[in-house]
């Protein structure tokens, strides 16, 4: 995925500002910065979900319009109404739709596929359960099963990592890692400047603009943090400092 | 004298609307069928994405251009009415849509500035009508379900038809719209075509709902049958088809009532769709009050029950002390703190029995003894739990545990033991049964 002087306005005021950057296949990649800096902002004008007024987004070497079935996203929780009437299965099986088009049904080949993805996750004894009745974590749990059902080869994840338990957390990056090592592509939102250094290979500091992007090792360094968080550093950030200590 | 005439006519109203024996009765009930499948079906969508005053905005934005075909054919001509409903209902849409994806406004102001608006105009436009032409439009805005024509039924049919069709192919489209409809337009799905169908479809189904309910009430047929299903279960295929079989019972026993007490016929609709939902907001399994009741009534039953073995068992124990292990054997009376009445509440329950010792003395059955032990090992288990672990005073702990002991499984129970070391007595040195 490469981005080229990528610009979002809203409001005449502009959200993003002239990102530059190229992903590799095979990257499990973290988007971080403080609220506002624009993180999901990123993913939706990638996506072509919210209009870009400069610049152009590449994947796999073409517009994304013509991509789509390769690129998955999993939303925030949130963007959801979770008392809708649908169990997980229904939920996972969505991820094949896309596959099938509007009118062919799913086959037994998409049910298994879809079982699959709910065991990747854990989630496979919920299946039947209507997902109001799922925790916060769980529910992301449906999202990421949903994606992986539809068996991209890039992934755009808005904060998975949101209001899940450290169990979770730990098995979902294990996922992710699982992920990258059979050559998918994943871009993921993240809050946590502990963790950040080693969930991800490549790191992108956004506030408005990029302020730094690349390896981890190269990219975590204390004057980017102090760059890219400003004067909102807080007492996590400033442990986050300390631990560039470790990483170098 | 008067009341048994009444009586009298409403008998024969329902017999000869029982019999189907008058044109108009068939016609009608084959109405109400329709239009109740065909609002039903397509309300369901309306109701899971929150949408359902759109219905109602809808109904409202479709009279100018029902009025402006009237006036721009100067007859009742119902093909004329319905192009101009469909152009003022995707115009209303439209303007909507427009309204909220350009603006901060959200969508429940949209809809109150295009429902009043629209409305508005309809009745300006009603005015310029030629005089004695008004009952024709009137019929518009009150409904007379027991006036369809031939050609309104086959109208009805045709929509209820395409309803029924697009559900059934469009089945998972519609799905993913109303449920994540941006991540159907990331998977290449035709988002933007099923939402303006689905527009468009229930515009249909207003026009040609509206001379058998009226303007104001078709939108209570989209909401009230799909919101009481939506009660009822859990899944959206269910919903849909829930909801059409309520709008058709509502269709049918609004018209039975109609015509017997020879009343309108759309609030008699909306009154039987109403009663429909009240049953399902009692009565639903998963939040209706009545059930909320009722199984708050059985666990208190169960509480009481649970504290009198009790405080028979602590009475006992208190009496008996810990030199005697089978309970079963030693006989207790009825005393104030288990008066005779609620030993034979227990006794109908297979708890306790009546001694052979005789001279009112009562007895455990063995499962009532069970019943009791655990009770009484939940609460010490609880106790200790309490005053171990959690560091309360052994003063502090019995009123917690006495809400405890009831809600704790034996599971529960078994784990605790393991975790306290499988402990003899509580923090007050009574024995853990």
């Amino acid at each position: 995925m490469e981005c080229h002087d990528l610009t979002v306005t809203y409001d005449r005021k502009p959200v993003l500002y002239g990102i530059d950057c190229c992903i590799p296949a095979g990257s499990l990649v973290g988007v971080l910065g403080p609220n506002g800096a624009g993180k999901s902002t990123l993913l939706k004008a990638a996506l072509g979900l919210i209009p870009v007024s400069g610049g152009y987004v590449e994947m796999f070497g073409q517009p994304q319009g013509k991509v789509s079935r390769r690129v998955g996203y999993v939303p925030q929780r949130e963007s959801v109404d979770w008392d809708f009437p649908v169990t997980v299965m229904d939920v996972v099986l969505m991820g094949r739709y896309g596959r099938l088009g509007l009118f062919r049904r799913p086959r037994k080949a998409d049910r298994e596929i879809a079982e699959r993805s709910l065991e990747k996750v854990q989630m496979l004894g919920y299946a039947d359960r209507q997902i109001g009745q799922l925790s916060g974590g769980q529910q992301q749990r449906v999202f990421l099963a949903r994606a992986l059902a539809q068996e991209c080869d890039l992934y755009l994840m808005d904060e998975p990592f949101a209001a899940v338990d450290a169990a979770t957390e730990r098995a979902v990056i294990g996922l992710l890692r699982e992920m990258r090592e059979s050559g998918k592509t994943v871009l993921v939102v993240h809050h946590d400047l502990i963790t950040a250094p080693t969930y991800f290979d490549r790191l992108l500091l956004l506030n408005l603009r990029c302020v730094a992007y690349g390896l981890t090792s190269e990219v975590w360094t204390p004057e980017n943090l102090h760059q890219t968080y400003g004067g909102q550093m807080t007492v996590l950030s400033e442990l986050a400092l300390q631990s560039v200590a470790k990483v170098h | 004298m008067e009341f048994l005439l009444i009586c009298a006519t409403w008998i024969e109203n329902a017999g000869r609307f029982l019999t189907l024996e008058d044109e108009f009765v068939r016609a009608s009930v084959l109405g109400a069928v329709l239009l109740g499948l065909n609002c039903g079906a397509l309300g369901s969508f309306l109701v899971v994405r929150r949408m359902s005053l759109v219905g109602d905005t809808l109904s409202h934005a479709v009279l100018p251009g029902i009025v402006g075909g009237y006036l721009w054919n100067q007859t009742k001509d119902p093909v004329a009415m319905l192009i101009g409903a469909i152009i003022a209902g995707v115009i209303g849409t439209m303007l909507m849509n427009a309204i909220t994806s350009t603006t901060k406004i959200k969508s429940d102001a949209a809809q109150g500035i295009i429902l009043t608006v629209f409305f508005a105009i309809g009745v300006c436009l009603i005015s310029l009508l030629p005089p004695g032409n008004k009952g024709g439009v009137d019929r518009f805005l009150f409904g007379q379900l027991a006036a369809v024509s031939a050609q309104d039924i086959s109208w009805l049919s045709k929509a209820t038809a395409i309803t029924g069709l697009s559900c059934l192919l469009g089945y998972r489209g519609l799905l993913v719209l109303s449920f994540d409809p941006v991540f159907g337009r990331l998977c290449g799905l035709p988002m933007r075509f099923l939402h303006y169908g689905l527009m468009l479809l229930t515009t249909l189904a207003i026009v040609v709902a509206m001379e058998s309910v009226g303007v104001v009430l078709v939108s209570a047929m989209l909401v009230i049958p799909a919101s009481a299903a939506s009660l009822l279960t859990q899944r959206l295929h269910w919903l849909i088809l829930m909801a059409g079989a309520f709008g058709v019972t509502a269709g049918l026993l609004g018209t039975f009532l109609s015509f017997v007490g020879d009343q309108p016929t759309g609030p008699m609709v909306v009154i039987a769709a109403s009663g429909i939902f009240a049953l399902a907001f009692g009565f639903s399994p998963r939040t209706g009050l009545v059930t909320g009741w009722w199984s708050a009534y059985k666990w208190n039953r169960q509480v009481e029950m649970e504290n009198d073995l009790k405080s028979i068992y602590r009475h006992w124990e208190d009496q008996h002390g810990e030199e005697s292990s089978d309970a079963q054997a030693h006989a207790f009376s009825p005393n104030e703190f288990v008066p005779l009445k609620k030993l034979r509440s227990l006794q109908s329950q297979g708890l306790v029995e009546v001694s052979e010792l005789g001279g009112d003395r009562w007895k455990f059955t063995t499962r009532g003894l069970a019943a009791a032990q655990r009770v009484v090992r939940h609460h010490r288990l609880w106790e200790l739990y309490l005053s171990r672990r959690a560091s309360y005073p052994a003063d502090h702990v019995h009123d917690d545990a006495e809400k405890i002991e009831h809600l704790m499984d034996d599971d529960q129970a078994r784990r605790l033991a393991e975790q306290l070391g499988n402990p003899t007595c509580d923090p007050h040195g009574r024995p853990i049964p």
